[in-house]
């Protein structure tokens, strides 16, 4: 790969991984305004939304704890002509992104409203609800490419478990999305009720990365900067995994399908070495497992792309992907977000025509069933 | 090379740019304090377009804290991943050996010279004072 751009792609060529339509895992819808959720929130919640707004676990309201370089952190080229945040635009939307690459499925990855971070369960069930049928209403059905996720603050366990029911009876959903930074790490037991749902029912669990939990997003405590705290990300992720895998998760749920999404996947060949290390050594504290974590998470586990690593030789990122396995990957943008990856040029690394099949769109149509 | 005259220098605003087809190619042409840049309208990591890149001025740090800024309008960040470009030269500002945006010559011309040249100034007869850009591709 030149690193000098020194023609531009001309009128209808298309670079070759746009060949294959896109199933892209991680676009981000945006509310233009709290008065979209009216109609699907009680007059009683729209009341507490307007005088209480958020009660999160992170200071200041309807913010991130402190501001980020990039606006809403999004790309300073998606904020619609029409106004409105990036990403609250389905007309812009379709014009900047799912058209131009060829999209065949957008999955919709709500951030707004700390959805998973609110700690007045009620409140954050209500807003659970109004959001999953805004998801419904103001996209899938406006565009059938987009698909929604049922969002549950998994904390209220009883009540995330009935809005997964509430949900499922449409049909339309095709996962269940809950939050990397609980209270708890995800492995433990009181989650469970929503495994066993996501089993019985056939639906991913969709665990995408960020937001704000009890914790400092660091094992060492709060970063200083943006940079720390982005990368927090993936040893948030990795924890998660080893929490899952470890506490005995998929062995419990065997038809249990997990796509760890927005958290890249350069971590992941050190977590599982050092996992399968631990296991032979100290199996007698976990008898509970029948296999080594590896096989866990080869047969239960995949992991979107984005965002991904870009090592100063190609060599390296292909041996990352075989590492990870072609066949865990699944393709995201992250789209309208500042941090996104154009599916054209994200990966500096070769690919056959399979491989770019199956990350671009054969993995998720088989894990998402579509 | 061929000489492209692309604009009235009034039609770029100052810190404003403006995008043009030049030889097939879409070129963006930057107006910084009385001075033109023309660069791909492509970032060169993943493709993102450099129209709607952050005109920044060049910030160095000496420590901690103390945040210095020059080059006022010069610098170019990337409306996606936020790389920073040199604008004079394309030249990224963290790997300027290895990464760097086309780049093309640009002049300012007058009317008045330019009036034998391809621009037909019998078209403009009263524009003849006016100065243009131009752009070698
Ligand atoms: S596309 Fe410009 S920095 Fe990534």
């Amino acid at each position: 790969m030149s690193d000098v751009i020194d023609r531009p792609l001309q009128g209808d060529e298309k670079p070759t991984a746009t060949r294959l339509r896109i199933i892209d895992c991680d676009v981000h819808p945006s509310l233009h305004s709290f008065d979209d959720l009216n109609e699907f929130l009680p007059k009683r919640w729209q009341r507490h939304l307007k005088e209480y707004g958020s009660h999160l676990r992170t200071p200041y309201l309807f913010t991130t704890p402190y501001p980020r370089s990039s606006p809403l952190i999004a790309r300073r080229d998606a904020w619609p002509p029409t106004g409105g945040p990036p990403g609250s635009d389905l007309a812009f939307m379709r014009k900047q992104h799912l058209d131009p690459l060829d999209v065949e499925f957008g999955i919709l990855q709500v951030l707004d409203l700390f959805i998973f971070s609110q700690q007045n369960l009620e409140f954050g069930a209500a807003i659970q609800r109004a959001i999953n049928d805004w998801q419904l209403a103001f996209w899938s059905h406006r565009d059938p490419r987009l698909k929604a996720s049922i969002l549950v603050g998994q904390d209220g366990t009883d009540l995330a478990v009935a809005e997964i029911d509430r949900c499922a009876r449409s049909g339309e959903y095709i996962q269940i999305n809950v939050s990397p930074r609980a209270n708890e790490p995800l492995g433990r037991r009181r989650y469970w009720p929503i495994y066993e749902r996501a089993q019985e029912l056939d639906l991913p669990l969709g665990i995408h990365v960020g937001g704000y939990g009890g914790h400092a997003p660091t094992g060492g405590g709060w970063p200083s900067y943006y940079v720390e705290e982005h990368q927090s990300n993936a040893h948030t992720i990795a924890a998660q995994l080893a929490s899952l895998v470890i506490e005995g998760v998929p062995e419990r749920f065997p038809r249990l399908k997990i796509v760890f999404i927005e958290g890249g996947f350069g971590w992941i060949p050190s977590a599982v070495w050092r996992m399968d290390q631990h296991f032979e050594r100290f199996r007698s504290e976990v008898p509970h497992l029948k296999r080594k974590p590896s096989e866990y998470v080869r047969e239960h586990f995949w992991f979107t792309t984005q965002p991904i690593d870009e090592p100063d030789e190609a060599r390296h990122l292909r041996a990352l992907m075989e590492w990870v396995g072609i066949d865990r990957l699944l393709f995201s943008s992250d789209y309208p977000h500042w941090d996104f990856d154009d599916p054209r040029f994200a990966f500096k690394t070769p690919l056959s025509e399979a491989e770019r099949q199956k990350i671009f769109n054969a993995n998720a149509r088989a894990v998402y069933k579509f | 090379m061929a000489r492209h005259i692309v604009a009235r220098t009034s039609e770029i605003p100052v810190g404003g740019n403006k995008v043009f087809d030049i030889a097939g190619r879409d070129i963006v042409v930057f107006h910084v304090n009385g001075e033109f840049f023309a660069l791909l309208n492509r970032c060169p990591h993943e493709g993102a377009p450099l129209e709607k890149a952050a005109c920044v001025a060049r910030l160095t740090s000496p420590e901690p804290g103390i945040y210095q800024r020059s080059r006022v309008g010069e610098m170019l960040r990337c409306p996606w991943h936020g790389w920073e470009f040199d604008m004079r030269n394309g030249q990224s500002w963290f790997d300027p050996k290895r990464i760097k945006i086309r780049s093309y010559p640009v002049a300012v011309g007058s009317g008045e010279e330019l009036q034998k040249g391809p621009y037909v100034a019998e078209t403009f007869p009263v524009r003849v004072e006016d100065s243009y850009v131009i752009v070698e591709v």
